[in-house]
């Protein structure tokens, strides 16, 4: 493999990692706060994109306008599915709930499908088409938007998290909800603060990365499975974690196409993220049911 | 509090479910009038009206609808009324056999589809078993291969093989003898990535597989696999698929400065993927039917008329640039079964007109002119277009966004 080639395989792997990453971010802060897996969270990247691309082409906004408005709707349709799905439901168990989320990945996908479009779609590139030479590799320059808005998202996020008071208060909620409650956090208030914050890092993905890969209304399935993967590689812990987890899954997955043996072909690149999935569970099962049993 | 949002959102999703039912009904709902002066002719049709398959199933409703329409509106056949109820199988094989059940329990004479050749698969147990005449609209070749064995099944569109051969003559005639393949994982891709991979095919053309590499429908770029590819000496990268997968393959040959030429498969003949791939799609080769290139042809076409007439007749009803081949396979199946109805004896049972629309299909099915070419069923073919493959497909390539007559 020439320097060129792995630079090459690196920088697709980091650009695929940094979608997986944006979602894992989501399955995270939800996790975190609730212990709700939100199987609907691939279907926030799926309305960010098809959103963009109906606002830009059906009503003619400009494009800076266009993702503002569509991850603001993302947002709040993660506010609508918590106050209308889940909050109703607070009774049940968090496995009840997290096949509400299933039911909700669901009738979205049912709804985006007959009111948008069932066809695939590409909203236009931010900043044209033509790829970037870095060190013998080319680079889609929407590559770099992709790459680049993971980075920001994750920064502020942890900004957030660690220097503002709802933050904190959502990360208090997060370690323990009884006491948070007790010195005045509403956990009602930071459920749904957590589900609008996963739904518009969602949709903020999905805006992205759709002038680089095509999305239908189908295209959050895999996408949340591999969000899933990447949260489930950073234990399902901090959002740091899940990026890490996000790019070592995209970058697992480009040299596997380039190592072209045995098992690691092409053929095999989505099974490798269940193969990364279930050693990393076998690896932590000790942790984790040593969390169970302190936590 | 508590209880009236409980109910406010068992309300919701039920008015929901409503409205998702209503949509579904009204997909399967059943097209022509109920009452008539003679016995109505019962036509059933699976299509992938959602699912991955979509975007080749969605065209054939409407084609069906338009056609069913246009006959009634003109007296029926022979005087009975004709009645198609479509079905959607969703992309679903399983479900594609549970309908073709469900249609001959209705009683239906013959089936159209199933649009995808794994759903076909699984649909053409059923007719055969219930010995009702089915007319898929999908390109495997497994699904009528052997003809004797098949003896209720038939297919309109062009066979896999044809598709793959046409793309090795211009490979040929290139002086191309290395060839990256690059093939989806799924059902489509993965059938015609066995035809490509055949010795007979390689050896007569004289190519050399140099990287065999797959993807997955939804993957999020092609990049690393077209980097494998680009460290080897392949000459052209061929790639077998259909939505969207090639418009992303012919987008990162783009990013990654690849001079080479990409070939597709006839699944990629919708504007959906001009639109998606934009000015990378200029310069794909990919065989098809005469209908994407109807305004090319010489007027001594014999298919011209026809091509032209659909065309024109589907897009007025549902918009410009709407036509495509995949709907044309569902024309082609149908007027192949309103004919044999045409030339049908009065009272004759459920299963006599059923076998009277199979005997038809396959010894009276000559010379039909079609959307795909021209037919020629025969008890060995239960295809009947051409198989050479230059006589059976022609070349199209994209030239600044638009469709363009490869003719060689």
């Amino acid at each position: 493999m020439s320097s060129a080639q792995f630079v090459q395989y690196l920088i697709s792997g980091i650009t695929s990692g940094s979608v997986y990453a944006l979602v894992g971010l989501g399955f995270t802060i939800i996790y975190a706060v609730t212990k709700i897996i939100n199987f609907a969270q691939g279907e926030f990247v799926m309305l960010g994109g098809l959103l963009s691309f109906t606002l830009i082409h059906s009503a003619g906004l400009p494009l800076v306008p266009a993702l503002i408005i569509s991850v603001l709707i993302a947002a709040a349709i993660g506010a609508i599915m918590y106050l209308l799905a889940i909050r109703p439901a607070k009774n049940a168990s968090v496995v009840s709930l997290i096949i509400i989320t299933i039911g909700v990945a669901i009738f979205t996908r049912g709804i985006v499908g007959q009111m948008l479009t069932k066809d695939f779609v590409r909203p236009p590139s931010f900043s044209g088409e033509e790829s970037i030479s870095f060190l013998g590799a080319y680079i889609d320059p929407q590559a770099v938007w992709v790459i680049g808005t993971m980075v920001v998202v994750t920064i502020i996020l942890h900004l957030f998290l660690n220097y503002t008071m709802v933050g904190k208060a959502l990360k208090a909620c997060a370690i323990n909800p009884v006491a948070s409650s007790m010195v005045g956090v509403n956990p009602k208030i930071m459920a749904l603060i957590a589900f609008v914050l996963a739904a518009a890092i969602g949709g903020i993905g999905g805006v992205v990365l759709a002038p680089l890969t095509p999305i239908s209304y189908n295209a959050g399935v895999m996408l949340g499975l591999k969000g899933f993967v990447a949260a489930a590689i950073g234990g399902f812990g901090s959002p740091v974690a899940a990026v890490f987890g996000g790019l070592l899954l995209g970058v697992v997955e480009s040299f596997a196409v380039a190592a072209n043996w045995g098992p690691f072909t092409s053929a095999y690149k989505d099974a490798i993220a269940l193969v990364v999935l279930l050693l990393i569970l076998l690896i932590r099962s000790g942790k984790l049911a040593e969390e169970e049993r302190t936590g | 509090m508590r209880n009236y949002l409980k109910y406010a959102v068992v309300l919701i999703l039920a008015v929901a479910l409503l409205a998702l039912g209503g949509i579904s009904c009204s997909e399967e709902g059943t097209t022509g009038p109920t009452a008539t002066p003679k016995e109505t002719y019962k036509v059933g049709a699976i299509f992938a009206l959602t699912g991955f398959n979509s975007p080749l199933g969605e065209p054939q409703k409407p084609t069906v609808d338009m056609m069913v329409e246009q006959i009634n509106a003109e007296g029926g056949i022979n005087g009975h009324l004709l009645e198609v109820t479509v079905y959607n199988n969703e992309s679903d094989t399983v479900k594609a056999a549970t309908l073709a059940d469900k249609l001959i329990e209705q009683g239906v004479l013959a089936i159209i589809g199933p649009t995808g050749t794994g759903d076909s698969m699984a649909a053409k147990v059923e007719a055969a078993k219930a010995q009702v005449p089915l007319v898929s609209c999908a390109a495997g070749s497994v699904i009528v291969e052997p003809a004797g064995n098949n003896t209720w099944i038939f297919t309109t569109p062009q066979l896999d093989f044809v598709a793959v051969e046409r793309v090795y003559t211009y490979l040929q005639e290139q002086g191309i003898k290395k060839v990256a393949l690059l093939c989806d994982t799924a059902g489509f891709g993965a059938a015609g990535r066995a035809q490509l991979m055949g010795h007979a095919f390689l050896d007569k053309y004289g190519l050399t597989i140099v990287a065999d590499e797959r993807y997955g429908t939804y993957d999020v770029d092609m990049i690393p696999q077209l980097t494998t590819i680009k460290g080897t000496d392949a000459q052209a990268v061929v790639c077998w698929g259909t939505n969207p997968g090639p418009a992303t393959v012919a987008r990162n040959m783009k990013t990654l400065a690849m001079q080479i030429p990409l070939l597709c498969s006839h699944g990629i003949a919708f504007k959906e993927f001009i639109d998606i791939a934009g000015t990378a799609a200029n310069g794909v080769v990919f065989p098809a039917g005469k209908l994407p290139i109807v305004d090319q042809l010489p007027d001594t076409d014999i298919q011209k008329a026809l091509l032209e007439q659909y065309k024109a007749d589907f897009e007025a009803k549902y918009g410009f640039g709407k036509a495509n081949t995949f709907g044309g396979h569902a024309y082609d199946a149908l007027s192949m079964v309103v004919e044999a109805l045409g030339n049908m004896t009065e009272g004759l049972s459920t299963a006599e007109s059923r076998a009277f629309i199979r005997d038809y299909i396959e010894n009276d099915i000559k010379d039909f002119v079609g959307t795909g070419g021209i037919f020629n069923m025969s008890p060995q073919d239960h295809n009947g277009l051409p198989r050479d493959a230059k006589q059976g497909m022609i070349l199209v390539q994209i030239v600044d966004g638009k469709w363009t007559w490869l003719q060689d």
